[in-house]
């Protein structure tokens, strides 16, 4: 045998080749891999969360009963006794006497019922006495129950629903009363112990409030920086070293901050605790260094010949830098302010530190009231035990996941039209 | 009162831009000679307005809430003085919640007394503080308007401020390094006065929230950091069995194999993996992953824990596959063209050149982006605090359950919290660590990546 080189490497081609295919199945697997992975959260998120935006809703006639509401003594009065005097003439089975009956019914509508009831009474008490048309949400039982979540052929005893009372849901969805409307409470009430009645306003407030603040002092300090930085700081010791710094800084667990900011902000200057001011602050100073890095980067790719010219005819130093190549940068320099906005936005830790994942059932008013952030309320809904907060923690993810690629569609619309090639 | 002091601030910063733009417009006009340009002198007397006094508002906005507190204590000295630390600090939450106005049941009448107080401490200080800037404003307004003349160099002013502002705007990257270290050094020596070093240190028992000893220090339980630290590493090793293997490959593929096409479609679906708030991988770890091994585990026979450490790992593991894809892309990228062209034309294949010389070449940025990632895992906080246990254990078993630094952080600084209790210090004392873990991992990693970059460009 006397093989040339061209044999030996013909012979060993087909196991290289098969060598090669592998590889490449390995790497197309890995890709697979991350879109599956990407493809089953959504579908989970979608599936189990598409259910909260429409909530089961009764439309109900209801006498307001004089005798049980009177005019001088609102807002007190048997509101919920008119309603469940109302569901007991739709409902024949039921014997009013029977005090079980009663209160397994009074348990069907939701607890912000009543309220609704009130608060339609009190805004015009000529309604005493007279038939009202109201349409409230059913409690989160019989909404699981509505939606098909509930199976009716699991044991009793392990149903939340009794027999009897899927009874009482089922006259009344006879009756044609039942109907699923959309969920507007998801986005139009705050937090809430009862699932049905709990919604994003506080969080969307107190997100909007932090991200305002958050965007207020990181974009001028940082573009501040970053200008010093590039354009006017000597090279030397000092300049590394705040670069150095603020490198690491963007890489600093976020949880760190939050110790920061629990012991600078609340612990040593006393700021309130909870409050959106505090962490607006504090995703300000993670956000200070992406800034910094995503303005450098833009202040760079501005050529030469611009600051040339500029200075050729006479510009000062501050001149070339705030009139020229300042604007010629904005395009990178908001695309960067924009995506490191939309990581704030979805960072939850050194808000869970500095207390924003209070429950609070009212919308702040001010950046010092005490309010949750969206990220914070998805942790709250996802620690809580009620079956329903499950479809509404995956709701809650789907509307902040929709400002996120929102915010980013915009970053890449303003990167795609106004940056410039040179 | 604080949005209207600093309307105030504004409205004379435009005040004082608009009078001395026209002072210097009349100049010029009537000379025709001008050193600076009128729009500077108008800049010059804005900014000599808004820089001291925005700096006085927000000292003063910082210390007015301490200045009143103390006056308001001093008064109430006699009540105040017998009760305890904790005491006094509960009667003046409840006098500063009844100033404003949320009483709960009678209160004692020195209470509402300093209440009142405090009350009227607040607006005094809120008319104070408005007619101080506005005095001071009216006063450097009228100081600026008076140096307006031919010869005065506003340019050169106005760029010696703004200078001045920009080094501060770059020393606040320094001052928050700073204020991390100093918030955590001194937390962390105000645990340690209660906890020796060698404890939290050497011990394998962490059990912040039972006390143990009776009549000890910190007779709250023990503070052995090594079984907290031991789950941070079991979770991080899972994260990186997974995202270490897939970002490798998937950046091999994307940067030698890939059609175009699938590349065009890839990489964003690799920045939206990457874009995805941690919050949200908790929930689907603790919503599909978590349930999914457990029912695995269970056909097998094999016991998960509900709270496995593999559900966090695994989860993480997937978030921080773009992560590591995205450095050894760019790491891959960097490798001149000719080694490639190389190594092509000895006859190797793509597979070959790819491993035997682009992989190895571009090896020091990888381990660089791997040793970020490795910072990440360790300091990721929402996927394990939803994930992952509670209760510390001396174990390396990913089938059970196991603690995290960040999750004991988190834990024990929620709900209310008191800065002198060992519990609270504790997770101050565990922030210390993971901040110089993190922090050599990164400047080693940093250092890793920025030399190679040099090597080649």
């Amino acid at each position: 045998m006397n093989d040339t080189a061209a044999d030996i490497v013909r012979q060993s081609l087909g196991r290289r080749r098969r060598k090669q295919t592998m590889l490449k199945a390995f790497g197309l697997g890995a890709i697979l891999f991350a879109f599956l992975m990407l493809g089953i959260l959504v579908a989970s998120l979608v599936s189990s969360g598409y259910k909260a935006f429409t909530q089961t809703v009764i439309t109900l006639e209801v006498l307001v009963d004089p005798e049980e509401i009177r005019a001088d003594r609102l807002p007190r009065g048997g509101f919920d006794d008119v309603l469940a005097a109302t569901l007991v003439s739709r409902i024949p089975q039921v014997d009013p006497e029977d005090r079980a009956q009663m209160k397994a019914l009074e348990g069907l509508l939701s607890d912000g019922a009543q309220f609704q009831l009130r608060d339609l009474v009190v805004d015009d008490p000529a309604l005493i006495g007279q038939v009202v048309e109201i349409t409230v949400p059913l409690s989160d039982p019989y909404d699981q129950l509505a939606k098909g979540l509930i199976d009716p052929l699991t044991p009793e005893v392990n149903r939340r629903v009794k027999d009897d009372e899927i009874g009482y849901f089922r006259t009344l969805e006879e009756q044609g009363l039942i109907r699923q409307a959309l969920n507007t409470w998801l986005l139009t009430n705050a937090d809430s112990r009862f699932p049905e009645l709990a919604g994003l306003k506080g969080a969307l407030i107190g997100s909007a409030w932090a991200l305002l603040i958050c965007f207020a002092i990181s974009f001028p300090l940082g573009i501040g920086a970053a200008i010093y930085l590039e354009e006017f700081a000597p090279r030397n010791r000092v300049s590394d070293f705040i670069e150095v710094n603020i490198n690491n800084l963007a890489a600093v667990p976020s949880v760190v901050f939050g110790l920061l900011a629990l012991a600078v902000f609340i612990g040593w200057f006393g700021l309130p605790r909870s409050a959106p001011l505090v962490g607006g602050m504090t995703l300000a100073l993670m956000t200070m260094p992406t800034i910094i890095i995503a303005t450098r980067a833009a202040l760079k790719a501005v050529p030469p010949s611009i600051r040339e010219a500029a200075l050729g005819v006479g510009a000062s130093k501050h001149q070339v830098v705030f009139g020229h190549v300042l604007p010629l940068a904005m395009p990178g320099i908001l695309t960067g302010t924009i995506i490191g906005l939309a990581q704030a936005l979805g960072e939850t830790a050194p808000l869970l530190l500095i207390g924003m994942n209070a429950f609070i059932t009212s919308a702040p008013d001010t950046p010092l009231d005490s309010a949750t952030a969206l990220p914070t309320q998805i942790f709250i809904w996802a620690d809580s035990p009620e079956r329903g907060f499950v479809s509404r923690t995956s709701a809650a993810i789907l509307v902040l996941l929709t400002f996120l690629i929102t915010m980013n569609a915009i970053a890449i619309f303003l990167r795609s039209r106004f940056e410039r090639k040179w | 009162m604080t949005t209207l002091a600093f309307a105030t601030l504004l409205a004379a910063a435009i005040a004082g831009y608009a009078w001395n733009r026209r002072a210097a417009s009349v100049i010029r006009a009537r000379d025709g000679r001008l050193h600076s340009l009128s729009g500077y002198h108008g800049l010059y007397s804005a900014l000599t307005v808004l820089v001291p006094l925005v700096v006085v508002l927000l000292l003063w906005l910082l210390l007015q809430g301490q200045v009143i507190d103390w006056l308001v204590a001093r008064d109430a000295a006699q009540e105040l003085a017998p009760l305890g630390l904790g005491e006094r600090q509960l009667a003046m939450t409840e006098i500063r919640s009844i100033a404003g106005g949320r009483v709960f049941g009678t209160p004692k009448p020195w209470k509402l007394e300093a209440a009142e107080r405090l009350v009227s401490l607040r607006s005094l200080s809120g008319i104070a503080m408005l007619a101080v800037l506005a005095a001071s404003a009216l006063g450097l307004i009228i100081a600026a308007r008076r140096r307006v003349s031919a010869g005065f160099r506003a340019r050169q002013n106005v760029e010696r401020i703004v200078s001045g502002l920009m080094i501060f705007c770059s020393l606040v990257a320094i001052f928050t390094t700073v204020g991390i270290i100093a918030a955590l050094m001194f937390e962390t020596a105000r645990f340690l006065d209660k906890v020796p070093l060698s404890e939290f240190l050497f011990g394998t028992n962490w059990e912040p929230q039972i006390p143990i000893r009776e009549g000890q220090v910190a007779a709250e339980g023990a503070f052995g950091w090594l079984p907290v630290i031991l789950g941070t590493m079991v979770i991080s090793v899972v994260a990186m069995v997974i995202a270490v293997p897939v970002g490798l490959l998937s950046a091999i593929y994307l940067n030698e194999f890939a059609p175009r096409t699938l590349r065009a479609v890839a990489k964003p679906v690799l920045e939206i993996l990457a874009g995805v708030p941690t919050v949200v991988y908790g929930f689907f770890a603790i919503l599909v992953v978590a349930p999914a091994m457990r029912s695995f585990g269970a056909s097998l026979g094999i016991p998960v824990a509900p709270n496995t450490a593999l559900a966090a790992g695994s989860v993480m593991g997937i978030m921080l596959i773009p992560f590591i894809s995205s450095f050894a892309d760019d790491a891959l990228s960097a490798v001149p063209r000719s080694l490639r062209d190389g190594a092509l034309a000895l006859g190797a294949t793509r597979a070959e050149t790819m491993l035997n010389v682009l992989f190895p070449a571009a090896i020091p940025g990888i381990v660089g982006g791997v040793l970020l990632a490795v910072s990440r895992a360790i300091g990721e906080t929402m996927i394990v605090v939803m994930a992952a246990g509670l209760i510390a254990k001396m174990t390396i078993n990913p089938l059970d359950s196991v603690t995290t630094v960040t999750v004991q952080i988190v834990t024990l600084l929620i709900g209310d919290t008191s800065f002198d209790n060992p519990k609270t210090l504790a997770a101050f004392a565990l922030g210390m660590m993971l901040f110089l873990v993190t922090l050599v991992i990164n400047i080693f990693a940093l250092r890793i990546v920025r030399k190679y970059r040099e090597a080649y460009d």
